[in-house]
């Protein structure tokens, strides 16, 4: 049987083993450094795997869309949050566990490993009665935290976690040394001897004394003496001592497996949430799309980079947000105009809106009408390899090569600045021979490219040029829009900027 | 005692700082796969041989002074494995002698020292004798220094001396010490006697019971009583095992410099054992003053290549003497790239008193060199592709001197190709007037055309060969920039084949 899922609908088959690596796509749309800014603090649950997994049908996207929004538009995500807190501090209590020598020094550990996890399910179960849901996942998930509280067994894990914690503190018991030989002995009234020994010697006392007080340690590990007493101590109380081997091997195994998987799966939601908080704080538009399996149209506005906007957050910098249209028959989006002008940002903004989307996450920008692709497919300029045999060229005509036989119609391609690496001349042919394979396959493409031609090849194509301020060509905008391209790259504005124009280069070189 | 195996008056520096542009410089020339064949898996040696690689030499007598020893290595590789392995021997038995973890008293520290200090005797001695035997097979002027001044420092008289010293300090017969009163009438300065154990007569130890004293026993189980009598050893051997300490650094550390200099070499043997199991050819270079604006080769090869490729490589015949500007232009995969890194290679290698991969090698030094490679997206979103390029050249201006060597490959192309052209050419002008050697591998046509309409003396343009029939020599001829690179049959090879075919393709991999 399945067990319930916050991240799945019930019914949908989850995947059977969650990857460990990251797409190949994640690098070049930068969805590495997003999804290592999402999970940065949730190491432990291994989140990544999450969103290297991509949803490939409709439902399930709304399922997570649905919990997300009423995550994010009620105060109730603290409730998880502080479920997460108990459920961690109990995990760290129990991991030094693993670290101990002696079987009833671990017991103890143990036994107060599962106070901590009483304390976080009851608090659970109160904090949950304060919620108002609409989202089905998180009905279901109250539905279920009520049925386990009322269940017998969770009872019995109850009562015998207090009766244990309270004979445990009753035991007291005394130590005899003499010379090499220690006593344990049951516990009796006896009154603090240092306090007369201290009186009986004081006048020897010879000056100021250097001080023997030797600082012991704090930490919870015991030295060999302590545990030998210890274990003299169980053989004093062997019914207290039966009844806590018997608790620690009838409760093993007392996390449910529900709440331990959802503890982990929620973490995806309050994750992304927190990342976007400072987005929305910062006044960024983002919104939960609306998908579609059959129109092949792409439409948001004020969309943003969101690696590159959560970096200029922090730095407390401007996000420039553009627009994406793409519609009727247009298929392929040539992206053309200065360099340093946004091209390259443009085309992975679409690349993570579409990824975004399909993992039931909010993205970018507004109104957002996007669809649902079978597979992304991207190639960026990748720098040379000495180690490589082949030439860069050859290399990136591979790779096209592999997209192409890997694409359907139902694909996004994004090609970043290739073919920069031979002529003009064989720039251009090659990037004719290879849209005009794209646009016979009826992928979706997205083309930063320098050769401004490639814009106006059919109807399929629109082209969107990286803008600049009227005047002043080294000052970018970052805007991208849509109309044929201007045919400008502004190389020199940049040399300039940089100091390396021949006049410079002569004033610098000493 | 200086090693002085690296530099005739100083020594070598392997922890100092690369400079800004070493990073580049390592990943455009493969570096790397040079280091490794010779480090040989060894961690300190690759140190070693990236700090030598990266600190080139220009004063061509310099050079010459390493060159000899090396000389001198390789006609020597077993005396030099064995001081090689005297050094190591050295360091690593020393490193096996810990201090205590917790208590640093002086019996703790002068104990390890004396333990350490024989050790090293033994080993001085096995140098002193592997010198003795062997020091004239060598005829440089860096090892002759150098086993002159073992036979000097290390007399048997001064072995002898060493020798009674370890001996008096293992104080058999006790420790006698001497003290003054300090504050409170508490003993302080106290200072350290030789003992007389050695020195006393049959009849004085007959005697000596009845001499006036008296004697504190401590009990067999007086632990405290024990610790006070330790505490008062430790005092009056304080000084005494720090000098002895010292003294073991110092040997140490002589150990450590021989060590590293002779690494340097060791990755030599190496580097020079792999290339010869290729059949592949060497050379010393004449390294030659920096205004002298000269370049010859004959059979250039990139070395890091060769330790890739299990065949042979092609190597490049060139004369550039006079030239400022050389251009390599031609087909993908033509060799220009190879050629590229085969000359700052070798550039670095001669630079820095190594052999050169090539049969003959003639080169002006260069006062600094810097490669500038077209790079992939930048990562941190800050720049655009060329705007990171031009970033990178204004960096790289900033260290930019006169006679310095720069190798370009496919820079300031991602741009439209006039655009690009137009960058390139104020750039190499610029540099070019600066007395900069430029090599530069280009797919621009209207900028390789540009300057071939000048035609002036000193430029140069190389061409990858290729045959009528479209096969590649992987050689550079001298020839005029032609316009297109051949895109058009690589289309047809990758595109234009079956399914079959294409399997086949990929699975070979190698153009080769």
């Amino acid at each position: 049987m399945n067990i319930f899922s916050i991240l799945y609908p019930e019914g949908y088959e989850r995947p059977g083993y969650e990857p460990l690596q990251s797409p190949e796509i994640f690098p070049d749309l930068n969805l590495d450094q997003i999804v290592q800014r999402i999970t940065a603090y949730k190491a432990p649950y291994h989140l990544n795997s999450v969103f290297y997994m991509p949803l490939k049908e409709i439902d399930p996207i709304y399922y997570r869309q649905e919990i997300m929004q009423n995550l994010e538009h009620t105060q109730c995500a603290a409730v998880f949050r502080a479920f997460a807190q108990s459920m961690k501090a109990m995990r760290e209590h129990l991991s030094r566990l693993d670290k101990m020598y002696y079987p009833y020094q671990q017991k103890a550990w143990f036994l107060d490993a599962v106070k901590l996890y009483k304390d976080a399910v009851e608090e659970l179960r109160q904090n949950l009665r304060g919620c108002q849901w609409t989202a089905k996942g998180l009905l279901a998930f109250q539905d279920y935290v009520e049925n386990y509280v009322a269940s017998a067994s969770y009872e019995t894990l109850c009562t015998d976690t207090e009766k244990m914690k309270q004979e445990l503190a009753e035991v007291r018991y005394s130590l005899r040394i003499k010379g090499n030989h220690v006593d344990v002995r049951p516990y009796s009234e006896e009154k603090d001897y240092s306090e007369e020994v201290r009186q009986t010697f004081e006048k020897f006392r010879q000056g100021a004394a250097k001080s023997y007080l030797v600082r012991f340690s704090q930490g919870p590990d015991l030295n060999q003496l302590e545990a030998r007493i210890l274990e003299r101590v169980a053989q004093l109380y062997p019914d207290v001592f039966g009844n806590l081997d018997q608790y620690c091997i009838k409760h093993q195994d007392y996390v449910d497996e529900t709440l331990a998987v959802f503890d982990r799966e929620i973490q995806f939601y309050l994750a992304t949430l927190e990342f976007i908080e400072p987005l929305r704080q910062k006044g960024l538009p983002l919104c939960y799309p609306v998908l579609s399996v059959s129109r092949k149209t792409l439409s948001v506005q004020d969309a943003f980079d969101v690696a590159l906007a959560s970096k200029l957050c922090e730095e407390q910098a401007e996000v420039v947000s553009n627009d994406v249209l793409l519609k009727g028959p247009e298929r392929v989006l040539i992206v053309t105009g200065p360099n340093q002008g946004g091209k390259t940002t443009f085309s992975r903004m679409i690349g993570q809106l579409e990824y975004l989307a399909s993992l039931g996450c909010p993205v970018p920008g507004r109104n957002a009408r996007l669809f649902l692709w079978d597979k992304i497919l991207t190639h960026f300029g990748k720098r040379e390899q000495t180690q490589s045999l082949r030439g860069k060229l050859q290399d990136d005509l591979v790779r096209i090569r592999d997209i192409l036989s890997e694409a359907t119609g139902n694909s996004l391609i994004i090609l970043n600045e290739i073919f920069t690496s031979t002529t003009l001349q064989d720039a251009s042919f090659l990037s004719y021979r290879i849209l005009q394979r794209i646009i016979d396959q009826d992928a979706l493409c997205v083309w930063v490219t320098f050769i401004d031609e490639l814009a106006s090849f059919s109807e399929k194509t629109v082209s969107v040029v990286a803008s600049s301020v009227a005047g002043h060509p080294a000052l970018r905008t970052y805007k991208l829009v849509r109309r044929p391209p201007d045919g400008l790259a502004y190389a020199l504005a940049i040399a300039e900027k940089h100091h390396v124009t021949y006049r410079w280069l002569k004033e610098r070189i000493l | 005692m200086k090693v002085l195996l690296m530099y005739a008056d100083r020594d070598f520096d392997e922890k100092g700082r690369l400079g800004p542009h070493s990073e580049d410089l390592t990943n455009d020339l493969g570096l790397d796969t040079v280091w490794n064949a010779m480090a040989q898996g060894d961690a300190f040696t690759r140190d070693v041989v990236q700090h030598a690689t990266l600190n080139i030499m220009n004063d061509p007598a310099k050079i010459a002074y390493r060159q000899d020893i090396l000389r001198d290595c390789l006609n020597n590789v077993s005396v030099i494995e064995t001081l090689y392995s005297i050094a190591v021997e050295a360091i690593e038995r020393e490193k096996r002698e810990y201090f205590g973890l917790f208590s640093h008293s002086p019996t703790t520290i002068l104990h390890r020292s004396l333990k350490v200090m024989q050790i090293f005797v033994e080993l001085l001695k096995k140098l002193k004798k592997t010198a003795d035997d062997n020091s004239h097979l060598f005829a440089s002027s860096g090892f002759h220094r150098f086993f002159a001044m073992i036979a000097e420092d290390l007399s048997e008289e001064y072995f002898a001396d060493v020798e009674e010293q370890l001996q008096e300090l293992q104080f058999r017969h006790g420790i006698r010490l001497s003290a003054q009163l300090g504050k409170g009438n508490k003993g302080a300065r106290y200072v350290l006697h030789k003992s007389l154990g050695e020195h006393r007569t049959w009849f004085q130890r007959l005697t000596q019971k009845s001499e006036p004293g008296y004697t504190i026993v401590i009990a067999e189980r007086d632990d405290q009583g024990f610790r006070a009598l330790a505490e008062l050893q430790d005092r009056g051997t304080n000084l005494v095992a720090n000098a002895l300490a010292q003294a073991v650094d110092h040997v140490l550390s002589f150990f450590v410099r021989m060590r590293t200099e002779l690494a340097f070499y060791m990755g030599c043997i190496h580097l020079h054992n792999a290339l010869m199991r290729k059949d592949e050819p060497i050379c010393f270079p004449d390294a030659l003053n920096e205004d002298s604006s000269l370049f010859a080769c004959r059979d250039l090869y990139d070395v890091s290549l060769a330790l890739h490729l299990p065949g042979p490589v092609t190597g490049n015949t060139i004369n550039a003497d006079g030239k400022m500007l050389v251009f390599i232009t031609g087909a993908n995969q033509g060799g220009k790239s190879t050629f590229l890194r085969s000359v700052g290679l070798a550039q670095l290698m001669m630079q820095c008193g190594m052999f050169v991969p090539a049969k003959a090698y003639r080169a002006s030094v260069c006062r600094k060199m810097f490669t500038h490679y077209g790079r992939e997206e930048d990562a941190s979103m800050t720049h655009g592709k060329f705007d990171e390029e031009l970033h990178r050249m204004s960096q790289i201006t900033d260290e930019l001197t006169p006679h310095s060597l720069m190798l370009f490959n496919e820079s300031f192309a991602a741009t439209n190709e006039r655009e690009g052209a137009e960058i390139a050419r104020q750039i190499l002008d610029a540099l070019v007037e600066k007395q900069v050697k430029v090599f530069f591998v280009t797919h621009s046509y209207t900028l390789t055309h540009g300057y071939y309409d000048q035609r002036r003396d000193t430029m140069l343009f190389l061409c990858a060969e290729r045959k009528q029939d479209g096969i590649r020599t992987f050689k550079l001829v001298e020839g005029e920039p032609l316009e297109t690179s051949y895109g058009e049959d690589l289309y047809r090879q990758i595109f234009e084949c079956t399914e079959l075919e294409w399997d086949a393709v990929k699975e070979m991999d190698n153009p080769r």
